[in-house]
């Protein structure tokens, strides 16, 4: 009883669990994965599913360009149901006051040696004739893509069994401590133990500072064409900063079946997964205001998921507490699936004790205490 | 029902005339058609429910995509297509 | 952007348990709206072109009309919360009603399970084949097999015949023990019985043969014969139209939006119709499968304890013997084990999605077939494979969700008007 049963045990089965997994696995580690339902159904499938550069802070830069670049690598063997679409994404300058900061986030793609232009209002309506005439423009980001988040996380588990990890699917995790991990079916032991738990991680190990950050999405028929990018608002990380109140922001996706995917929203309501009707109603109207051809379309289902939400917006990857055999690798909040890939190689280089492939200190998940002793 | 109080409509290009009060999906069986429309993988595909839970029936009418033709009432003029 | 309106008491469907709950809850002296997604009140079983009700709908129709209650056809309600408010997307703008208390009279939709080739053109529903016909399709000379299950199968037959189909055969998948057992039930309502004989009486050419069932649809691009069995042989029917269906399932999802519990498959209600949630009522199929004279007996129960009167002892004893008839329906034409087997690997199950059988291989829950194969995403919302599933794996049905049917994105919006009428959350 207790015995050890694996070199690493990674609780949860979403994007980034599945991603560590793999990477760990590639290591050599024997891996055994948990996950209280089945891989990829939490917060993973609740997502959009967009690879982004995403340029809140400089450390989420950093991660979110390492991530996409090796996302590119890993393009080559995605199975077809992951859909990975190098749609690229177009981030929309309302007005002509936006138009700084389209320069702005471009110098700063730039300096990360991320390619991305500027488009003039006639360059953006040519690329998306169904948003409505008077945008001032947008950056182009053309490295960007989509996928399909529940088969992504899919592919990296196969990869990872492929390497000799195993899955436990259906097990009730209680908590999750160094070297060892509470469950239904009694206690799993292993010298190191990786909280991939993500809105539930907090739940799991005490002290996380991880919240959920409730999201809304809407997802439409088919209509093949409509829009070819992921098109967001400059104003999305006005939205996605603020940690306080609801807010809405516009951002859609097309899909591979053509359907349109409808979002976005940040609200702190606990873990209700009720459909908030008032929010979802924003949502749309600032959707069909940026793309007034959204009205007519026959939206076919609405649903809800909590993002893991930290203080300053980035994840917490790395020991925790400086106790040995206790790892996290969780709180990416609304870039799970972009930053998995990003997050699972540091975790592992971490553990392995390598020279880390991204300066690992913002990330450190002792940071908020390190900051509060300093 | 006399001729006169027949309903034209246009179906694929050509000119349909069906009863009044029936639905657009009756007047294409009436038509003699049997594929409504295309599933995501190519198959011909038909009225199932007939009562707007199935969404099989779903033609395009006056250019609106997605429409169920068990719940539409054919009209004047109306321009269904089953192509899309 | 949307109409707003307000009544004492919002029924929803107006099929005869609609009808009847709304007429009785307006002569009690209610404001009641009865919203109606078709274009028309009638419902299903009701359901008729401009002036040609049946004449026992007819004058349900005109009792309705003296009531005062306002019938809203063309309103189709997407969506629901407690308070209440209804939401429906109508040709126009979308339509918020907010009322003090709801009566579900949402209908019940047929069981299909699948079967290699039943995706072809012109396999149809049996309930299909009714709407069709009351739509304004025309049967004559075209021949026709139903293969299914349910007591739904003799008025479909008679009415396809009197319409001048051929009807070749109809064929019962329940042992001929269960249909005479349930057939020799009927003495305590010889109405129904008389029925029975007069529908049988109808297609009396047709041989209607028990014990038997379609195992495979044939054709290039539509149907064009049947392969049918017994369990020991097998042959084949031509026809022009094939119509399969397995009973009926209670259409809940805005009684689930709301909170309701369920009794099975069914809107669990007390003896006054009245659900988990107060104020929240639910009459006719909704409330479990059983026709159309439980639909009236309940529909009037709820009308009145929606309006806040007590119900007649008579009406509350017709309604217990309705849900004893009702529970006899299930019985006997449960669905047997053979027809588990029916699907091959590449048998279409999720119709929307196109997603074959070998495709849920793996998953162990509707919600993972959902993600992970796409069963369930399609327009339909998992209505058609979702009792399928149930069927074939013992899956329930994931959460539902607004909006209950597609609507466009511009009428969905219109469920954040609801904030004004919510008492607080």
């Amino acid at each position: 009883m207790n015995a050890v049963v694996a070199d690493a045990i990674v609780v949860g089965a979403g994007i980034v669990g599945a991603a560590c997994a793999d990477a760990l696995a590639a290591d050599g580690m024997r891996v055994m994965v948990l996950d209280s339902a089945f891989a990829g159904g939490g917060t993973t499938a609740a997502g959009m599913g967009h690879l982004v550069a995403m340029d809140d802070s400089e450390p989420q830069l950093a991660l979110t360009s390492w991530s996409n670049r090796l996302w590119q690598e890993r393009s080559r063997t995605l199975p077809p149901a992951c859909e990975m679409d190098p749609c690229g994404t177009l981030w929309i300058a309302e007005d002509e006051g936006q138009i700084p900061a389209v320069e702005e986030k471009r110098a700063r793609y730039a300096g990360h040696g991320i390619a991305a232009e500027a488009v003039d209002a006639a360059g953006l309506a040519k690329l998306e004739p169904n948003l409505r005439p008077g945008l001032a423009g947008a950056l182009r980001v053309p490295g960007d893509s989509v996928l399909y988040p529940p088969a992504a996380a899919r592919a990296l588990l196969e990869s990872a069994l492929g390497r000799g990890a195993e899955l436990r699917e259906g097990v009730e995790v209680r908590a999750i401590g160094p070297k060892e991990v509470e469950t239904s079916e009694g206690a799993f032991r292993a010298p190191v133990v990786v909280n991939a738990a993500g809105a539930r991680a907090a739940a799991l190990t005490a002290g996380l500072p991880i919240v959920p950050r409730k999201g809304h999405l809407v997802i439409t028929d088919r209509y093949p064409g409509f829009c070819r990018h992921q098109i967001v608002e400059l104003g999305y990380l006005a939205s996605a900063h603020t940690m306080t109140s609801e807010s809405v922001a516009f951002n859609v996706q097309p899909r591979a079946t053509g359907q349109l995917l409808i979002g976005s929203s940040r609200e702190l309501a606990g873990w209700d997964a009720a459909v908030n009707p008032r929010i979802v109603s924003r949502m749309l109207d600032r959707a069909v205001a940026f793309l007034p051809g959204l009205a007519g379309l026959s939206a076919i289902r609405t649903w809800t998921g909590f993002r893991p939400a930290t203080p300053d917006k980035l994840p917490l990857i790395g020991r925790w507490n400086g106790v040995d055999g206790l790892w996290v690798a969780a709180g990416h909040e609304g870039l799970g699936i972009t930053t998995s890939l990003g997050t699972a190689r540091l975790l592992a280089d971490l553990v392995a004790g390598r020279s880390p492939g991204i300066d690992p200190r913002p990330f450190d998940p002792n940071r908020a205490a390190a900051a509060a002793v300093a | 029902m006399t001729g006169a109080d027949r309903v034209p409509i246009v179906v694929d290009g050509r000119p349909v005339e069906a009863e009044p009060g029936t639905t657009v999906a009756a007047a294409l069986v009436n038509a003699g058609i049997a594929a409504f429309r295309t599933s995501v993988a190519g198959a011909p595909r038909g009225p199932l429910c007939a009562m707007g839970i199935c969404h099989e029936c779903r033609v395009t009418i006056d250019g609106a995509a997605h429409r169920r033709s068990c719940l539409v009432e054919v009209a004047p003029g109306m321009r269904v297509d089953t192509r899309g | 952007m949307a109409e707003t309106l307000a009544a004492d008491v919002a029924v929803v469907g107006g099929g005869p348990a609609g009808i009847a709950a709304a007429a009785v809850a307006a002569e009690s002296g209610k404001r009641v709206l009865l919203l109606e997604e078709g274009t028309r009140p009638g419902g299903q079983i009701w359901r008729h072109r401009p002036g040609a009700a049946p004449p026992r709908a007819r004058r349900w129709l005109e009792r309705l009309a003296r009531s005062g209650a306002v019938p809203l056809p063309d309103a189709a309600v997407f969506a629901v919360s407690g308070g209440f408010a209804l939401f429906a997307e109508t040709p126009s703008r979308p339509l918020v009603v907010a009322a003090k208390a709801l009566v579900l009279a949402t209908g019940a939709r047929e069981r299909f399970l699948p079967f290699p080739g039943w995706t072809l053109p012109n396999v149809i529903g049996i309930g299909g084949a009714q709407a069709l016909l009351k739509s304004g399709a025309d049967f004559a000379g075209r021949r026709v097999v139903i293969a299914g299950s349910g007591p739904l199968l003799l008025p479909v037959a008679a009415s396809l015949a009197k319409a001048g189909a051929r009807v070749a055969l109809v064929a019962e998948q329940a042992p001929t023990a269960s249909v005479f057992r349930f057939a020799a039930g009927l003495w305590r309502s010889p109405g129904l019985l008389a029925d029975a004989l007069a529908y049988r009486r109808a297609f009396a050419g047709t041989p209607y043969r028990f014990g038997t069932w379609a195992a495979e649809a044939r054709g290039t691009d539509r149907v064009e014969e049947v392969v049918l069995t017994d369990g020991t042989r097998s042959w084949t029917e031509k026809c022009d139209f094939l119509c399969t269906g397995f009973g009926l399932v209670p259409a809940t999802e805005l009684a689930r939006l709301l909170g309701c519990r369920l009794d099975g498959e069914a809107v669990a209600v007390d003896a006054r119709q009245g659900t988990s949630v107060p104020g929240v009522y639910c009459a006719g199929e909704p409330a479990g499968i059983g026709g159309v004279e439980k639909a009236l007996v309940e529909g009037q129960i709820a009308g009145c304890a929606a309006a806040g009167r007590a119900p007649g002892r008579r009406l509350l004893a017709a309604a217990r013997r309705r849900m004893r008839y009702a529970a006899g329906i299930a019985r006997a034409f449960a669905v047997r084990a053979e027809l588990r087997a029916l699907a091959s690997p590449d048998t279409i199950v999720c119709r929307c999605e196109d997603v074959p059988l070998r495709a849920l291989s793996g998953a162990r829950s509707a919600r993972e077939a959902k993600l992970h194969a796409r069963a369930g995403m399609g327009p339909c919302q998992g209505r058609v494979c979702g009792p399928a599933l149930r069927y074939l794996f013992g899956w329930e049905s994931d959460t539902v969700r607004v909006p209950v049917s597609p609507v466009s994105i511009e009428t969905l919006s219109a469920i954040g008007a609801a904030e004004s009428h919510e008492e607080g959350r």
